[in-house]
């Protein structure tokens, strides 16, 4: 390690105070910070001794999201030999993959990065590790088929409208991943949307899980439809089924839920209200299908399990400890409106086959109002039992 | 009634567009801009600004109806009792609105058929109610002419500026000429669907108004 600090110090030299790279340290104070632990100490108790600060959790998700990129990058491959009807072997897959995935991250990550640099340097703070996460979770909503130039626009409008103008890490009232794919998904819809994007090979068309289903004709059985496009309840919890990069593979996120849940990153009680929201709504819309009712009435509820991005938004992105509320009574709040809410746009909204995006960032809003009240209750309820207390004495 | 208080003080001759004039002028275009600074008018600013055309007549329109309602109502705040003096107001702006509306629908019909909803509902901008309230009620009719076209450039100028990007980003067209050139769309470009719905603009419009207070250094509550 002596071998390390003396490079950081000889590298890091022109960046202190009057040095020529003085309106630079931000950068590389994030360098430092990043392969050594700083030897600053907090100045005023309390003084714990954790060594979970807010670089090592970000990099806990990144680990987390390992499997659900690689598993994307794999599927984006599969996708495309299958359209070409060519045999999908496992190294072509990846590699053809890769091709397609590993620039969208590489532009997330270096556009992403512009801004948060420009914004440490010209605010002088440090460069927040949010963007590791952020410009990893952002490609991987994304459908493989997506300009460059879209993704450069998608994530500079996260980063500055969603994180950088509410004040940085932290101060973010959504999910800047998120609100990015929002922005493309409003913006550009043809590019993000319908049955073209999915699959990368031109001119190809095949609907998603969730096109077929939102598209089937009313009354008909939405398990015979999938079925009738090619869709079986494994390949879709496996993955290998047209979607987002990372969002096709519920095992993946799964393998990724257990990381962070044992990792104790994500909370599990977010993760959890929102299987339960998603279970209640779609039984009670179960209830009503009808002959005249969307075929989406009738879909069993555990399909809407490995459908679209339930999986991954309630995993990675329900669970981003900033934009979600901080009470107990507010996680299970939160959770089960994201699932109630997701099922609800599916169901019965027929311009928008998913709605999980949108589930979570209308969350998003009102994260801090359940924060509120169910503080406020406590505060009430506590008042009115010392109350009651003294009036006994 | 209150005895207003440039009636007290000794009459100084003023010269027309001197110092103090100009800056009553000057503070609606930039420091007490109505869009960033007031945040006034917004709902107007964001209906009629998905194109720069219909975002210029709506400003020009507002110069009209502000600068001469503020005039008038100046020349008349003496006279007018204070219990009824919203409903004046309002008359004397409604009757600017109605003239504007069929001075456009005589000469410009097209432009008249997509704006007549917003150019009634000038008498509703909350610019021109508290521009009336705020300063023609105190000041002489000369300066509430300057502030009210002072406020109502003020107001276009952020109009133009928030319609000709969303013209640009949204439809590839300024004034319904092409700037794009089509072999960006050949590349791969296209238009961003987002500009034209109203969110769009709101973006827009907060940008602007960050834009505005960091270069003018304001800090909102200070």
């Amino acid at each position: 390690m002596k071998f390390v600090e003396k490079i950081m110090q000889k590298f890091g030299a022109p960046f202190q105070k009057n040095g020529p790279l003085e309106k630079l340290y931000p950068l590389y104070e994030a360098i430092d910070t990043f392969v050594l632990t700083p030897g600053k100490v907090t100045r005023k108790a309390p003084h714990v001794r954790d060594s979970v600060d807010l670089k090592r959790m970000m990099v806990f998700v990144i680990i987390a999201l390992v499997p659900a990129t690689v598993m994307g990058i794999y599927n984006t491959g599969y996708q495309m030999l299958l359209a070409q009807q060519a045999a999908p072997d496992l190294m072509a897959c990846l590699r053809l993959g890769a091709g397609k995935v590993l620039p969208i991250i590489a532009v997330s990550y270096a556009v992403g990065g512009f801004w948060e640099v420009l914004f440490a340097v010209v605010r002088k703070h440090e460069i927040n590790e949010g963007l590791l996460v952020t410009g990893l979770l952002f490609p991987l909503v994304l459908p493989p088929t997506i300009p460059l130039w879209m993704v450069a626009v998608g994530i500079s409008f996260g980063v500055v409208m969603g994180k950088e103008l509410f004040g940085g890490t932290g101060y973010n009232v959504f999910n800047p991943a998120l609100l990015a794919r929002a922005c493309l998904f409003f913006a550009y819809p043809s590019q993000m949307s319908g049955a073209k994007v999915w699959v990368a090979v031109d001119g190809y068309t095949r609907a998603t899980p969730l096109g077929v289903v939102s598209q089937a004709a009313h009354g008909v059985d939405p398990v015979q439809a999938l079925a009738g496009a090619g869709y079986t309840f494994q390949d879709l919890f496996w993955g290998l089924r047209p979607g987002s990069i990372g969002e096709t593979s519920t095992f993946a996120c799964i393998l990724g839920l257990v990381f962070l849940l044992i990792t104790r990153v994500a909370n599990w009680k977010i993760v959890l209200s929102c299987v339960a929201g998603t279970f209640t709504m779609a039984t009670i819309f179960s209830l009503f299908n009808g002959p005249n009712q969307p075929a989406y009435f009738a879909l069993p509820v555990y399909w809407h399990y490995v459908l679209g991005g339930f999986a991954f938004g309630a995993v990675f992105m329900a669970t981003d400890p900033v934009s979600a509320p901080a009470t107990r009574l507010g996680h299970w709040i939160y959770g089960f409106m994201i699932g109630a809410i997701t099922v609800i746009v599916r169901v019965a909204n027929p311009a928008y086959p998913e709605g999980m995006m949108l589930a979570i960032l209308f969350m998003n809003v009102f994260a801090s109002s359940i924060d509120y009240t169910v503080m406020m209750s406590h505060i009430g309820s506590r008042n009115k039992r010392n109350r009651a207390l003294s009036s006994v004495k | 009634m209150s005895v207003p208080a440039e009636q007290n003080t000794p009459v100084i001759k003023e010269i027309l567009f001197g110092r103090a004039n100009q800056k009553i002028f000057r503070d609606g275009l930039w420091d007490n801009n109505p869009i960033t600074y007031q945040v006034m008018g917004i709902c107007s600013a964001l209906a009629v600004t998905t194109n720069v055309s219909t975002a210029l007549v709506m400003s020009l329109g507002l110069i009209f109806v502000q600068g001469f309602s503020e005039a008038i109502i100046s020349a008349l705040r003496n006279h007018i009792p204070p219990r009824i003096r919203i409903i004046v107001q309002m008359a004397v702006v409604s009757t600017f609105v109605i003239t504007l509306d069929l001075v456009l629908k005589a000469y410009f019909y097209p432009i008249w058929k997509q704006l007549t909803v917003f150019i009634g509902l000038i008498i509703t901008n909350t610019l021109v109610v508290a521009r009336l309230e705020g300063f023609a009620m105190h000041n002489p009719p000369w300066k509430s002419f300057l502030d009210g076209t002072g406020n109502a450039m003020g107001y276009g100028l952020a109009l133009i500026v928030v319609s000709s990007l969303r013209e640009i980003l949204g439809s590839g067209t300024l004034l319904g000429f092409h700037v794009i050139p089509g072999s960006f769309y050949e590349q791969g470009y296209s238009n961003n669907g987002l500009m034209l719905l109203s969110p769009g603009a709101f973006f827009v419009l907060g940008l602007l108004i960050w834009g505005h207070r960091t270069i003018a250094k304001y800090v909102e509550g200070k």
